[in-house]
Order: C-alpha cells, then structure tokens, then sequence
C-alpha cells in the first residue's frame, strides 16, 4: 500500500551531494513530493527531509540505496504518525480585498494564520502547519483574488529520536575519526527525552 | 615500430626504491602531487590518453615514467577497459587519465561497465581551468554530474591542496567495502598551482562511510541452523568470493557441508572448474540442473552475488519454496530482488569460516546425485552436439574445448559480449581464480579486446585469450595499435559467425525471424592485424583448429586468429526472458 513517508537524511554537508540523493528516486521513477536540506543538531551535519508516497518496501530499498552514497551518515523512513512535521506557507492576497472584503481576524485565528507584510497594494500572510491546513488558507484566499503561493519543503521531527549525535558516536567508536563536537544537551538525554 | 615488453615487476620494484618521493613541505605542483600519490598507492601502470585540460598532469608524467608506465590507449573507452581488465586480473585499483569535455564522456560506458561489476578504478580526468566552470568552455563538460549514477563516488578538485587528500580518498574508496569506479576531476589550475606539499597519508577512515556491516553472530547461528536441518541445500555465488579473496574459505565452507555450489558469470573461476561440488553455471545460458534445482531447494544459500534478472529469470517464480540465506557486503543487495530469510551481512571473507565453523559434516550423496541426473541430460542432449556438431561447420563450443585442452585451464579468459561470451562461460575450464574477465553486469560490447589488453598487464606471466565476437571486435579494435605501440602479448581468438548472433537468436526465437540489421560484414581481420605489426590467420576447417590454435598461443607476442564458425548456431541451454529458471529449455 502506498502511504506517504518521509525520509530522514543526516549526511556530510557537501557539494553535490543533494544530486546524488535525488537521482535516487528519478532513476526509479519516483516523484518527491518534498524536499527541504538543513543544517543539523551536529555541526557540518546536513539534514534532508524528503517526503514521497510509496509502499514501504520501495522506502525501505530507497533507504539503503541513499546510505549507501560515500556521504550519507544515515537514512531513516517515518509515516505521519511518527514524526512532528510542519510545512510553512505565504500567501499574496490584494490588500483591497483584505481590507474591504475579508475578515481578517476570523483568517489569523481560526486559520492561525499570520500577517508578515502590508502595503497599499498587496498583503502577506503566512501559515505553518499540515498540509491540509496549508491548504484550507489557499481555497479561502482564492475567494480574495489570491496572486501567489508557495509552500516550503517539509521540515520533521522524528518523534522516537534520541537525536542523531548517539548514533554518530557509535559510528566514531567503530571507526575512529575526527573529533565531534559536544552537544551539551545530549549528556542530559533523559530530562530532555520524556516522551 | 617502438615494443616496449611488459617490464618485470621486480625491476620496476628496484627502479622505484632508486627514486626518492618529495619530501613534505617541498613547493610542487598540484599535478606532481598527483603523481606521487599514484606512487605512494603502489600504482605502476596507467592506462590514458592525454588531451589540452591534462597536459600539466601528463607533463608531471614525464619525469615518472621510470616509475610509472603509461600505455597510450587509441581511445578513452579502450583507456578505462583496460583499467578495469588490469583491476580484474591483478585484484588493485585499476587506474586511467583521460582529458575533459569528450575524454571525459568517453569514460562513460567504462565507469558504467565498472560501477555494475564492483571493479576498483580511479580515473582522473582534466578539467577546464576553474573560473571557466560553467561558461560552456572549450571542453568543458560538467563530468561530475555525468558521473554521478555512474560512479561509487565522484568529486572535483579545484585547488592543488585538496589533492593528496582526495587521491588518498579515492583509492580508499575504490577498493574497500564494496569495490567500485571513483572519478576525480581536476582543474588545470589546480594541476599548475604550486603549494606546500603536506606529505601523502592514505585514508583509512571516512566519517560516513561503513565500508564493512558489522557481523551479526546471531544471524550466522540462524544460518548455520538453517543449513544443517537442510535436506536440498543449494550455494550459489558470485564475484563477492573473488572480490573478498575468499576463494579458499569459499571452498573450505562448501566441502565441510558437501553443498553443491554454482556460479554466476562474475562468480566463475573462483573454485576450479572440476570441483567435485562446483555443479555449474547460472543464468540465462547457465547449465541445466543448477537452474532446475534453483527451484527445488529447500535451503539456497547466496554469497557474493546480487540476484540479477539474468539469474533469476521470472522473480515471483524465482525459489519460493527455499528458504534464503544471503551473505553480501553491500547491505543494500539483500531483499534487493530475493526476499531474504537470514540475511549475513559481511565480509564473506570474515563471514564464511564462522559460518564453517558451525556447519555440520553431512553425506549428501543423493542430493548431489540429483545435480549429477541432470548434467547428464544436459551433456546428452546439449553440450555433446554442441561439441560434436554434424557437418564442417564449426561450432563455438568446439573450439572452446580445444583450447581448455591446450591451456589445460590456466589462462585468463577475457570475453565480449554476447553468444561467444555465453559460450566461453559455459565451456572455458578454469584452475585459477581472477581468470574469467567479462562484462556481466552491464553487457559492453567492445569490453573485451581493451579488457585483454589490461587484464595481460595485470598478470604479466598469465596467458590472457581475449575470445571476442565479429561484431564487438569492431566496436573498440583501435585498440590493435596500443597492442602495437606497448606489445601486450594479448592472444586474439575472434568467433566470426558473420552475425550480431545473440540478437540473431532472440530474433529467431521470439521475432519470427525477423533478422532485422543483425547481419554485419567484417574487414579482413587477418590483414588488419598484420597492418598493425600483429600476426595472425584465419580458419574455417576443423582439421587446422588445433594446430592454430596452438600457434596462436605459442607465438611469441600477440596473435589474431578468426575462426569462422557456424553463423546461425543458437546458445543453448536457455531461460527465456519471462520465463522462470526452471523453464529452461535444453534446445
């Protein structure tokens, strides 16, 4: 059964390397429905979100083909249910229609949205959260001559990580390299991780 | 004509002690630090061929070449094949030069070739100068890109400084874990720039690279226990034995449990062709039982070998009553196409005597007289008229049966692709590992003569026959003039059946004879070689096959010798596409 996943990728923060991922799934003719790279916990530690509906056997050897790069520290899969995940979303909408048609207030709390940017001729609003709630905002801002949208890349939280600076530690142990640097919060795990 | 004769190794030896390297905080260029990281990584030969964005790097070469031998390739392809037959023969990392822009493009097929049959290389390529990087330069192309699927790891120097460093990475990676095709770009000025010369350390270690799963005991208990309770136990594997140099520990496991064995086309060679257990090839033209039996199994144990479609045939028919046991390095090979039962990752170096230890001793005289039945039947019914065919005309079988009995198995046997190379596979009898040179995995027509070439500069005191058909010979015979120029004594046996014959006989088969543009006419192969300095003679008559055979052979220095065989002679026995291994058709 197809579910929608989202993959988790630590790996060193090099060039090229985003290519070498994506040809990953092109090859297999896989669509990636998200992707978002970011700095980690772990200094000179790349993370990659990529989100993508497959069955999990596919996710499964897409995994391991994408640990198996030269660079990649590790590749972990997740439903929904197992991460926190949010995706970030702004929207133009006339500031015409905002201020003469719209109720604004209605918009910012029942929709949590926010109000990044006014002037005369358009207004920026912005909202975080699922996607289906990304998307509740865009049906309502067409009603108001909606101009443009764009939503980021999903960022998630793996609700069972210990963080990834244990794991990097294990490798280091194996295989003696250079130096990580110290999370202070890590020596701490268990006041951090309650859940 | 200049004939430089493969040097001897000791000499070379001798002649490198002479020369001292650069000592660490000396000013040298960026292209001297590549040479000396060759050194420092015991490379001897290089296959090339130069161009304007690696002319500082060939320069450098100048002052090596007491120490370094290059051999000027007539065309990239030919460079990287020979790279890869010198790494299949000699076990090192294969290495080749090649210019940017169409040099580059040219390694292609080769790094391709090399990524599928986990053979270590390193290629370095020019590059143009770095402030030309994406303005469409004169030779300029974005090879790192191209590379990418290609490659086991890929990565562009742009400054003289990360040389020594990357190089040292890149043969770390070429040849540990997993073997592979790593290509370094550099850019010219990189290969001008002079900088402090920080000495040369090989890598050992990358942070994010496990080239090694860590064993895991309970796996190999379970294994063990899997195999002992086994009525039908059935090993297969493939180049992981030969990559691992675990040819013998190979041996010992099997003989300790008397499990029948079968190779893949990449597996061939590592246990002798007449081990008692060793009951054949699989695949597609593979031997009778060991396809059958594929099917009958209870236990099928997989070490080193990755469950291509080839060897598999239909996969949802493919050994569903066995359970699997599957030994491989590469983590990512298991469950990859076979559902796997306990899967032992590893070294199968490390893995196969913790498994050996554990097995039991078992007579499993009936088991492998169920092997013995269909040999039989396979002998009557295909292999005995393929040796004997009735009229003149030659079959490839025959002669490769002439000349098992001349090598008596100790040559290395480079092939092409396609019937021949079936052929060749089925027939050729081995006593040495490292000896069976093919394109497997990605099926290079024009692999083999370059391959021969290097596969003779890895085991110089080997007999290297490189069997190759009419219609891949004529993709990459260039080469002929590297033969000429350097005087690898490669032994050219060409299979000329005036057919794309595997094409012919898929055709034949499964297009209703519809022989659409597989007829292919040939030069005078015999006079081409001679216009290259090569010897060589052309037959059609059983009564001269050994005798020419034996001068090809006995000549001194590279012979081509074309045997004209039979030009609709289909390969069999054979699994058809679709169709699972137990399907397989004797004719």
């Amino acid at each position: 059964m197809k579910q929608q996943y989202t993959i988790t990728v630590y790996a060193e923060d090099q060039i090229g390397l985003l290519a070498r991922i994506t040809i990953i799934f092109s090859r297999r003719k896989i669509n990636i429905d998200s992707l978002n790279t970011s700095s980690s916990e772990i200094p000179g530690i790349h993370r990659f979100n990529i989100v993508i509906d497959e069955t999990e056997e596919v996710v499964k050897k897409l995994c391991k083909q994408i640990e198996k790069q030269v660079e990649v520290l590790k590749a972990y899969y997740n439903l929904n249910d197992e991460i926190i995940w949010q995706e970030l979303a702004l929207y133009k909408v006339p500031t015409s229609q905002v201020t003469e048609k719209m109720v604004v207030e209605r918009v910012l709390r029942e929709y949590g949205a926010r109000v990044v940017s006014i002037n005369s001729d358009y207004t920026v609003f912005e909202c975080t959260g699922h996607r289906e709630e990304t998307d509740r905002l865009v049906k309502l801002f067409e009603e108001y001559g909606l101009i443009e949208f764009v939503r980021g890349g999903r960022v998630a939280i793996i609700k069972s990580s210990e963080g990834f600076h244990k794991k990097i530690k294990e490798f280091e142990a194996r295989e003696p390299g250079e130096e990580v640097v110290e999370n202070e919060y890590l020596s701490e795990q268990d006041k951090v991780f309650s859940m | 004509m200049e004939t430089i004769r493969i040097k001897d190794k000791e000499q070379k030896n001798a002649a490198k002690e002479a020369e001292k390297t650069i000592q660490p905080g000396a000013t040298i260029t960026g292209s001297q630090a590549v040479m000396e990281a060759l050194i420092a990584e015991g490379v001897a030969t290089i296959f090339g061929y130069p161009g304007g964005a690696i002319m500082p790097i060939y320069d450098a070469l100048y002052d090596y070449t007491n120490r370094l031998e290059h051999i000027l390739v007539r065309h990239e392809q030919g460079g990287i094949h020979a790279a890869q037959g010198f790494a299949r023969t000699s076990g090192e990392v294969g290495v080749a030069f090649a210019t940017s822009g169409p040099g580059a493009t040219n390694l292609v097929t080769g790094l391709a070739d090399a990524q599928i049959d986990s053979t270590p290389l390193v290629c370095i390529t020019g590059q143009v100068f770095a402030h030309l990087l994406g303005t469409d330069a004169f030779q300029e192309t974005d090879v790192i890109n191209v590379t990418m699927p290609v490659t086991k790891w890929n990565y562009q120097v742009t400054d003289a400084s990360e040389i020594p460093n990357t190089l040292a990475k890149a043969f770390y990676i070429a040849r540990s874990g997993r073997p592979g095709p790593v290509l370094v770009d550099i850019t010219k000025n990189a290969q001008i720039q002079q900088f402090e010369y920080p000495g040369y350390q090989r890598c050992h270690h990358v942070r994010s690279y496990r080239p090694k799963p860590i064993i895991r005991k309970e796996y190999i208990t379970e294994a063990a226990k899997l195999i002992n309770e086994a009525q039908k136990p059935f090993v297969i594997f493939g180049q992981g034995v030969i990559l691992g140099q675990a040819e013998n520990e190979f041996k010992t496991f099997i003989e300790k449990g008397n499990l029948p064995a079968a190779w893949t086309i990449m597996g061939e060679s590592a246990l002798p062709s007449d081990h008692p257990l060793g009951v054949g090839m699989l695949g597609m033209h593979g031997n009778y039982g060991p396809n059958v039996l594929t099917n009958e199994c209870d236990v099928l144990i997989a070490v080193g070998m990755r469950f291509d479609d080839r060897v598999t045939g239909r996969l949802d028919k493919y050994a569903k009553q066995a359970k699997v046991i599957h030994l491989d390095i590469d983590p990512a090979e298991v469950d990859k196409n076979v559902k796997t039962t306990v899967p032992v990752w590893g070294d199968c170096k490390e893995t196969l005597p913790l498994l050996t230890a554990l097995i039991e001793k078992k007579d499993r005289a009936a088991w492998l007289q169920v092997f013995a039945a269909y040999a039989a039947e396979e002998d009557k019914e295909c292999i005995q008229p393929e040796m004997h065919p009735k009229g003149d005309v030659m079959s490839m079988a025959e002669v490769m049966a002439a000349l098992n009995e001349l090598t008596n198995g100790d040559a290395v046997i480079v092939t092409d692709v396609g019937q021949h190379q079936m052929v060749a596979c089925r027939y050729a009898k081995f006593t040495k590992s490292r000896s069976n040179v093919t394109s497997g995995g990605l099926g290079t027509m024009g692999f083999g003569l370059p391959a021969a070439i290097g596969a003779k500069y890895g085991a110089p005191d080997r007999t290297v026959v490189a069997i190759i058909g009419d219609g891949g010979f004529q993709m990459t015979l260039q080469e002929l003039g590297t033969i000429m120029q350097f005087g690898a004594a490669v032994k050219i046996l060409i299979l000329n059946n005036e057919f794309l014959g595997m094409v012919r006989q898929w055709q034949q088969l499964f297009h209703d004879k519809r022989y659409s543009f597989v007829n292919i006419t040939s030069p005078d192969f015999v006079m081409l070689a001679k216009s290259y300095g090569i010897e060589g003679q052309s037959i059609d008559q059983r009564a001269a096959l050994k005798a020419a055979l034996k001068t090809m052979l006995d000549h001194d220095g590279a012979y081509l010798l074309e045997v004209k065989v039979g030009k609709e002679n289909n390969v069999f026995p054979m699994v058809p596409q679709g169709s699972s291994v137990a399907e397989i058709r004797l004719k």
